[in-house]
């Protein structure tokens, strides 16, 4: 394995570890802070109001 | 180097959402159920609808006696709401409520701090080196556009209050967040005149194009309780997203991710 292809799988790992971290946090956020299935919205219900989301 | 960077995003998130479940108990939770007794109508502050010209005078009379005695009625509720909140019968269920309430505490600042770590990574890629006093700033910044900045357009509500379809709402509010930190990343990391211009532009133009509103205001809290129910908010997540940005820079100072 040459010197530049070391350097660019590094790149890459790196790349798609930020890349899944961006996921996960935006998926997360999502669920706590936006998803409206009836069960969800109600026990992140008073979170919601408190940390300015749009709730119902 | 995925696990690395998520394990010191739970370890700040988790203690930020701590935090903030406890600053919530202590400033927000008896504002959120008092606006809860006005929006089921066990307390309202305006008793009887706005006088008619016909009946004016007689209407007028009845609203003020109606007016003053729900006034009454009010502080009499709320103070017993407080003493009530203690009896068994509703306890168990109060327990699992504010259960729940620090659970996702846990889980809107782990989000938030996944999402700062990953900045963090890029920030980091991109040569700039990150502290706890650079994680402050970044909390700082994460507070105006995850909160303050989509505030302007969708002010924290009380339940009661009236607003616009809850989709349009999340839909602007996803815009504002993303218009938001990208405006301050370019501000805060772009190198020339039109990159600051870009970033004030992005800031500026969720409030140009408006968020969505109610047709009218119709909600059943008194503003003064609504008032200082968002004034609250806002400053619980200032306090909160400072004190995230400091501790996530902190870890990421000892550990930095390579």
């Amino acid at each position: 394995m040459t010197l530049t292809s070391v350097k660019t799988t590094l790149v890459s790992k790196s790349f798609a570890a930020i890349a899944t971290m961006f996921v996960v946090g935006g998926s997360l956020l999502f669920v706590a802070g936006h998803a409206q299935s009836a069960g969800i919205h109600d026990v992140a219900h008073d979170m919601r109001h408190a940390t300015g989301f749009p709730c119902h | 180097m995925f696990m690395k960077m998520l394990s010191g995003a739970m370890i700040a998130g988790g203690a930020a959402g701590l935090l903030a479940a406890s600053l919530h108990f202590a400033l927000l939770q008896d504002k959120l159920l008092l606006g809860e007794q006005y929006e089921s109508g066990e307390l309202s502050h305006f008793a009887m609808p706005a006088p008619t010209q016909d009946h004016g005078h007689a209407i007028a009379t009845g609203a003020h006696e109606v007016t003053a005695h729900s006034h009454d009625t009010a502080e009499g509720d709320a103070e017993d709401g407080h003493s009530h909140s203690h009896a068994s019968s509703e306890e168990g269920s109060d327990i699992t409520r504010n259960l729940y309430t620090v659970a996702f505490n846990v889980l809107i600042y782990v989000a938030y701090a996944i999402l700062m770590t990953a900045g963090f990574a890029v920030a980091t890629t991109n040569g700039r080196r990150i502290g706890p006093s650079e994680g402050v700033l970044w909390g700082l910044a994460g507070f105006a556009a995850f909160q303050m900045l989509p505030a302007l357009g969708l002010p924290p509500e009380l339940p009661g209050s009236s607003a616009a379809d809850i989709s349009d709402r999340q839909t602007w509010w996803w815009a504002a967040v993303v218009a938001s930190t990208s405006g301050l990343g370019l501000l805060a990391y772009g190198r020339s005149i039109a990159t600051a211009v870009l970033g004030l532009v992005l800031l500026a133009l969720p409030h140009l194009i408006g968020a969505p509103e109610a047709d009218g205001y119709a909600g059943l809290v008194p503003p003064e309780l609504s008032a200082a129910f968002a004034a609250r908010v806002l400053g619980v997540g200032l306090i909160v997203w400072t004190f995230l940005g400091w501790l996530a820079g902190k870890l990421w100072a000892d550990e930095p991710f390579k």
